[in-house]
């Protein structure tokens, strides 16, 4: 059961603003139902250009009626330029807090608001919502610029810490690897500039397989495992490096593009730009290693 | 000081109230049950004075002995089985885990499991782990109803096939499967039949003596004793290996000391279901019904879950489209009824429940599934009350939700 405080409980209970204002001058949506919950926020303007008016519609949970709700009220009075500063975090602060499971509820009342906003400086005609960046959780549609935005202004550093803020992550896991990349992106500009000093200019051959292996399986294997796959280092020949996949990956047939694009980007940025990866392709090709058996026991 | 009779006076207390000083009307029955009076008192003694370990050579503990093989009767008797096969475990869980992994280590040279894909996660989550591990894995996917392909299922079945896991009845719809003819179907094909029954003891009759099932899997406290406590039965004959080892109780196929007051609630539980049964099927299918059908015809936007005829007598699993779970479990609170919902809110989890989404029910619905779990101790009062406030909660979540036109 969640931990709701009180003050949750009385905007779920007793909501206000609840409803749609007619002829809006910015009406915002975010969520949909599939992605198991859903806002439309509409304002309406004074002539001052202030916000006189603000109502919600809600399809979710206790918390996201709560957020939706409050926003209204924290919106009513404010121009246009001082409601498009309120953020998730203003929102749960007002609340008094949500459990972190349900930050993403806060975060919806941040997006229609800012949809909202949109939908008003781009004029009455209903424009198709654009999507900013490329999608990253396709289960429920969260961009890169999305994840970076709840990464920035919530200060947060886990796969697990973004899922609960904006949801991305939370359904078929797939892009969890692809998530760390943009927290480590973020949160490691600072420490990148240390480590690329930190690589030696010439590495020895220990040193350099030591430093393939650690890449693998701190770097690589974790994206590949998000995918229901994995990597195995077969040998190391001068810059050559020689894997194999296994699981899903071995069977993808996209494997090639994972190869190129992810493990030699890898390799090349901790160990060394010469790297050229090669895949073992007796290794994964398993009628044909049950078939060199069988000449050979003949 | 009487501890029985403190108990009694606490639980006065808590019987009529809630936190909210709200009358509970219980409805989640699925999740857990409240322990019957008579199970309370006869694991009472075991809490107090008698708290000897059975395996002690004075008759202090020793005479501890003989409840314990009581209840095992109590319980053999409920399913249908001779008392020796049946060992006692702390839980459906502990006994799901067992029974599958002590199957794959008595039998190292078959490498596939087969499953379902709306099973608990006690099992699911342990038939994936152990796919991560190397074994094959094969999910059945379910239909709109919630039940598999027989035919599939039969064709799935091969040599390979170390066990096959099945529940009896689904935790969240209450969809009985076809037990009997799908142990039937995995014993023709030699391999060995495991069913999660945590749902149907003490709901559907079994007589396990007459069936092909060679492991079952029971909780107590599903059955109105108290959580902890739980059994797995192993046909005579089965291959199996121990799965929690370091002692000689349960014949060495459990070890560790008997949970004493567990086991004599499990078998108190066990002897009153055997005798109330015949409730099941009358009383508690009764008010189920009523309620059913009180809440489709006035709730706007209501369907039933999962399929109509093979189904615990118990339970009701039904979609109010557009509104969301958690926000109708919250107002059903408001007013101390207590149920529960498949929707991603609930669980903490983003995605609606897995049984939802695996018999394909919409997302439009799959969120505002409500689960109402009945039990002998509700009440057509109770009925009634909750029949009277669904109506007007679905309407105020309904005039919320921006999908409803």
């Amino acid at each position: 059961m969640w931990d709701y405080n009180p003050k949750v409980m009385e905007y779920f209970l007793h909501p206000k603003n609840a409803g749609e204002i007619e002829n809006p001058d910015g009406v915002g949506e975010e969520g949909s139902l599939a992605c198991g919950d859903a806002l439309k926020l509409t304002f309406k303007l004074d002539k001052a250009g202030r916000i006189a008016d603000a109502k919600f519609k809600t399809f979710g949970c206790a918390s996201a009626i709560a957020s939706a709700s409050i926003m209204t009220e924290m919106i009513k009075g404010l121009t246009i330029e001082e409601a498009e500063k309120v953020t998730n975090k203003d929102i749960v602060d007002k609340l008094g807090g949500l459990p972190e499971q349900k930050m993403h509820c806060s975060v919806m009342g941040m997006e229609a608001l800012q949809a909202a906003i949109k939908n008003y400086r781009g004029g009455k005609e209903k424009q198709p919502q654009k999507i900013e960046g490329k999608i990253v959780c396709t289960c429920f549609g969260v961009t890169d610029k999305e994840i970076e935005k709840v990464i920035i202004e919530n200060d947060l550093d886990s796969v697990e810490q973004v899922t609960n803020y904006c949801k991305a992550g939370g359904g078929c896991g797939s892009c969890r690897g692809e998530i760390q990349m943009i927290i480590n992106k973020i949160r490691g500009k600072k420490e990148k500039g240390a480590e690329a000093q930190a690589k030696p200019k010439k590495l020895t051959n220990l040193q350099k397989i030591q430093l393939i292996q650690r890449t693998i399986s701190e770097q690589i294997r974790p994206l590949l495992k998000a995918d229901g796959g994995d990597i195995d280092l077969i040998d190391v020949e001068g810059n050559k490096v020689i894997v194999a996949f296994r699981g899903m990956c071995s069977q993808c047939r996209t494997a090639e593009f994972t190869l190129k694009d992810v493990v030699e980007a890898k390799l090349k940025e901790f160990v060394s730009d010469d790297i050229v990866v090669e895949e073992e392709k007796t290794m994964i090709d398993e009628p044909h290693i049950h078939k060199e058996i069988k000449r050979a026991e003949k | 000081m009487n501890p029985v009779r403190d108990y009694k006076a606490m639980e006065s207390v808590m019987k009529k109230k809630n936190s909210n000083g709200m009358n509970v009307i219980y409805m989640d029955n699925n999740a857990t049950t409240k322990v019957a009076d008579e199970v309370r008192d006869a694991m009472m003694p075991f809490l107090t004075e008698l708290y000897g370990n059975p395996s002690s050579m004075h008759t202090f503990g020793g005479q501890v002995e003989k409840h314990i093989r009581k209840s095992r009767e109590s319980l053999a008797a409920l399913l249908g089985c001779d008392s020796s096969e049946i060992i006692f475990t702390s839980g459906g869980t502990e006994s799901d885990n067992a029974a599958i992994k002590g199957v794959l280590a008595a039998l190292p040279e078959k490498r596939k499991i087969i499953t379902t894909r709306v099973e608990h996660p006690a099992v699911l989550a342990l038939c994936r782990e152990l796919q991560d591990t190397g074994y094959t894995l094969v999910e059945l996917g379910v239909d709109g109803r919630g039940q598999i392909d027989l035919d599939e299922l039969a064709g799935e079945v091969d040599e390979d096939t170390a066990i096959v896991s099945i529940m009896y009845a689904n935790n969240e719809t209450g969809v009985i499967f076809p037990i009997d003819k799908i142990a039937e179907i995995v014993k023709s094909k030699g391999a060995v039949f495991h069913t999660d029954a945590v749902q149907a003891v003490g709901k559907i009759p079994l007589s396990l003596d007459k069936s092909n099932i060679d492991l079952l899997s029971l909780s107590g406290h599903k059955l109105h004793s108290p959580k902890g406590i739980g059994a797995l039965y192993i046909k005579k004959g089965t291959r199996i290996s121990p799965f929690i080892v370091g002692g000689h109780q349960e014949k060495n196929r459990r070890a560790g000391t008997e949970n004493v007051p567990g086991i004599v609630a499990l078998g108190k539980a066990g002897e009153l279901a055997a005798k109330e049964i015949g409730l099941e099927n009358t009383k508690v299918k009764k008010l189920r019904d009523k309620l059913e059908a009180a809440l489709l015809k006035t709730c706007t936007g209501a369907t039933l879950n999962g399929d109509k005829i093979n189904r615990l007598p118990n339970t009701t699993n039904i979609s109010f489209e557009f509104i969301e779970g958690e926000a109708i479990l919250l107002l059903l609170n408001q007013f101390g009824i207590c149920a529960s919902s498949g929707s991603a809110c609930t669980s903490g989890s983003l995605e609606p429940s897995h049984v939802m989404r695996a018999m394909g029910v919409p997302f439009t619905a799959a969120h505002g599934s409500i689960r109402f779990s009945l039990s002998r101790y509700n009440t057509e009062e109770e009925v009634d009350f909750v029949a009277g406030k669904m109506p007007q909660i679905v309407n105020r979540l309904r005039e919320l939700s921006p999908f409803v036109k």
